[in-house]
C-alpha cells in the first residue's frame, strides 16, 4: 500500500496537469476567489497548452545543446592532449554560470533581437555548468583498475571513451543535465520579459494586471513540470546507477 | 620467448627500472617478486607497451614489441590485475568477450569461447553468463577476470598480483586453478608478486627486483639455496627457507622402502605438507599411496629434514 502512495500522487500529478492545460475552463471555479473586479480568471491572451509546449521546446532546445557543448568540453579537457585547458575551461563556465540570466538577456536582445534566441541564449550558459561540473566528476573519478584493465584489453582511445568512461559515468551527468533542466524551467519564464513564447508570459500578465489567478497558474503549472521531470529522471539515474553496480546516492 | 633487453624506464630523473634483461622461456611462469616500490609492476606494465620504455627492447617471440600499434599489442596479450577490473556495466558474458569482440570474432566463435572458459572456471554460462559483476563473489569476480585475459587465447598473460584481493583459501584455490589452465593452453605468464610462497609455488622462474634493478633470476631452488644478496635472503625469510624447499617437492619423490602405521599420504602431496603431518601427529613415518590407491613406501621425519638441508 505505502509503496504505490508515491507513484499514485506522481499520477494524479500528471493527471491535474494535463487537463489543467488543456481545458482550463474546468478550474475558472476554484481559482474565481483570487481576482476582484471581474478580471478574466483563465489567461485570455493564448492558449496554455501551447504556452506549456512552447516552455518546454525552449528547455530543451536550451539544455541539449548545453549537454553536447559541456560534455564535449569535459571530454576534451579530460583527455592528455586537453588537460592543460582544464583551469581555462572551468573559470568561462564558471562565468557563464555567475552572469544572471537577466543580464544575458539584456546584452543578447540588441545581439540577437527580441523573442526566442535571446531566452536560449541565457539558458543554454546558464545550463552548462552543473552538466560541465558532474561530467567532469564522471569522468575523472572512474575506478583505476577498470579503466586499466580498458586499456590492457587493447581498446583504443575512442572505444574506452565510448565503451567504458562514457557509461560509467552516465548516471553523474544524468545528475548535472536533471539540475540544469529544473534551474532552466524556472529561468525560461524571464524569457517573457523579451516576449520569448513561455509561460513566463503568463506570470508577468498576472503581475501587470494584478491578477493573482494568472500568476499561480503559471506557477503552478512551471512548478509542476519541474517536479515531474525531476523525478522522472531520478529514476532513469538510479536504474543506470544500479545497473553499474553503484548505489544511487 | 620473451627477451627482455637492457629495459630502463625514468620518470624524470626517478629511475624505476634499471638496465633490467632477462629471458622467458615459452610455455613457463616466470614471477616477478619485489617489495612495493620495486619497479616490478612497471617492468610489466612495459611488455604490453602500458608503459613506454626509456631505453632498451622487448622481444615477442623475436619480434620487436613496438612493430605493432600498443593497442594491437595489447590486445594479443592476456592482462589481468588485482581487483580484476572488471566492467561494472557489462554481464560476465560480454566481460569474458572483450577482446574477441574488438577482435571482430564471429559471434558463434566468441560465445563457444565464453562458454567454455566459464565451463573450465566453474561458473554455469547460463547461470552466470548474464549476471553482472557486483552479484558475483570476490572469488567468482577473480575467476572471471582471469577468463577475460584468456579469451582471446593470447600465448603471453600478463598477471598483477592477481590473487592479492583474496582471502588466503580462496588464493590457494586461484592458483591451483591458474597452474592447471597454463598446462592446459601452454601459456607463457608473468606474474607479478610481493609474496614469495606464491612465487616459489607457482614459479618455474623467479625474478628478484630491488630498487628497479633485478637482483637475481633463477629456479625457485637455486634462489632458496643461494639467494644472490642479503635482500633476496631477507626476502625468501630464512627461518622459511628449509620449508619453502620442501614445498617444491613432492612426496612421491621421498618415498622409502617400507612400511608405516596410519592413514596414509597421496604422492602428489608436498613434502613440506608430508613434514607438518609427520610432526603434528608424532610419528616417525607415514605410508604413501599413489593416485590409484596403492601404497608406494613410506616417508621418513629423518629423511626429510634430511631433504630440507641446503643443497650442496
Amino acid at each position: 500500500m505505502k509503496a504505490w502512495l508515491p507513484l499514485l500522487l506522481r499520477l494524479a500529478l500528471v493527471v491535474l496537469l494535463v487537463a489543467f492545460v488543456t481545458s482550463p475552463g474546468w478550474f475558472e471555479p476554484m481559482l474565481k476567489p483570487l481576482t476582484e473586479n471581474n478580471a478574466p480568471v483563465i489567461y485570455n491572451q493564448g492558449s496554455l497548452l501551447t504556452l506549456t509546449l512552447l516552455h518546454l521546446r525552449t528547455v530543451l532546445i536550451a539544455t541539449v545543446a548545453a549537454t553536447i557543448v559541456a560534455v564535449a568540453l569535459a571530454i576534451l579537457v579530460t583527455r592528455p592532449a586537453g588537460a592543460e585547458f582544464l583551469p581555462l575551461s572551468r573559470s568561462l563556465v564558471n562565468i557563464g554560470q555567475t552572469f544572471p540570466p537577466v543580464a544575458v538577456l539584456a546584452l543578447a536582445v540588441p545581439a540577437v533581437g527580441f523573442g526566442e534566441k535571446p531566452t536560449l541564449i541565457a539558458l543554454f550558459l546558464y545550463g552548462l555548468l552543473p552538466i560541465f561540473e558532474n561530467a567532469l566528476t564522471g569522468l575523472t573519478t572512474l575506478p583505476a583498475n577498470v579503466v586499466e584493465a580498458a586499456r590492457g584489453a587493447g581498446m583504443t582511445g575512442w572505444q574506452r571513451l565510448t565503451k567504458v568512461e562514457l557509461p560509467l559515468s552516465a548516471p553523474i551527468i544524468l545528475g548535472g543535465i536533471r539540475l540544469s533542466v529544473v534551474i532552466s524551467l524556472a529561468t525560461a519564464t524571464i524569457g517573457s520579459t523579451v516576449a520569448a513564447k513561455t509561460l513566463g508570459e503568463v506570470i508577468i500578465a498576472g503581475l501587470l494586471s494584478n491578477n493573482l489567478a494568472f500568476i499561480l497558474q503559471g506557477g503552478l503549472i512551471v512548478a509542476a513540470l519541474a517536479v515531474l521531470i525531476y523525478d522522472g529522471l531520478s529514476a532513469i539515474e538510479r536504474y543506470a546507477a544500479r545497473r553499474m553496480g553503484r548505489e544511487a546516492e | 620467448m620473451i627477451e627482455i633487453e637492457g629495459i630502463t624506464k625514468r620518470y624524470d630523473t626517478t629511475t624505476v627500472v634499471d638496465d633490467v634483461s632477462m629471458v622467458i622461456e615459452p610455455r613457463t611462469i616466470a614471477v616477478i617478486v619485489g617489495t612495493s616500490g620495486s619497479g616490478k609492476t612497471t617492468l610489466l606494465r612495459m611488455i604490453n607497451r602500458l608503459v613506454e620504455p626509456t631505453a632498451g627492447i622487448i622481444k615477442l617471440d623475436g619480434a620487436d614489441n613496438r612493430s605493432v600499434p600498443g593497442y594491437e599489442l595489447r590486445r594479443s596479450i592476456g592482462y589481468a590485475i588485482q581487483g580484476h577490473g572488471l566492467f561494472p556495466h557489462r554481464t560476465v558474458a560480454q566481460n569474458i568477450a572483450t577482446v574477441p569482440v574488438l577482435l571482430g570474432w564471429e559471434k558463434n566463435r566468441i560465445r563457444a569461447r565464453v562458454d567454455e572458459l566459464m565451463t573450465l572456471y566453474q561458473l554455469d554460462p547460463q547461470e552466470f553468463g548474464p549476471r553482472y559483476p557486483h552479484e558475483l563473489s570476490g572469488g567468482q569476480q577473480q575467476r572471471v577476470g582471469v577468463a577475460r585475459a584468456l579469451a582471446a587465447e593470447p600465448n603471453v598473460l600478463l598477471m598483477d598480483e592477481p590473487f592479492g584481493a583474496l582471502d588466503p583459501i580462496i588464493r590457494t584455490k586461484a592458483q591451483e586453478d591458474l597452474l592447471a589452465i597454463q598446462k592446459r593452453f601452454g601459456t607463457t605468464i608473468i606474474l607479478v608478486t610481493h609474496d614469495m610462497e606464491e612465487a616459489v609455488h607457482m614459479g618455474d622462474k623467479i625474478a628478484v627486483m630491488d630498487a628497479g634493478k633485478l637482483v637475481q633470476y633463477a629456479k625457485p631452488a637455486e634462489i632458496l639455496a643461494n639467494p644472490a644478496s642479503s635482500f633476496v635472503e631477507t626476502l625468501v625469510g630464512a627461518s622459511e627457507r628449509p620449508f619453502r624447499l620442501l614445498s617444491l617437492g613432492r612426496v612421491r619423490d621421498a618415498v622409502e622402502n617400507g612400511a608405516a602405521e596410519g592413514e596414509a599420504i597421496p604422492g602428489d602431496a608436498s613434502q613440506r605438507d608430508a613434514l607438518a603431518e609427520l610432526l603434528w601427529t608424532g610419528r616417525p613415518a607415514l605410508p604413501v599411496k599413489g593416485a590409484d590407491g596403492k601404497p608406494l613406501g613410506r616417508v621418513t621425519v629423518d629423511g626429510l629434514v634430511k631433504r630440507a638441508a641446503r643443497p650442496a
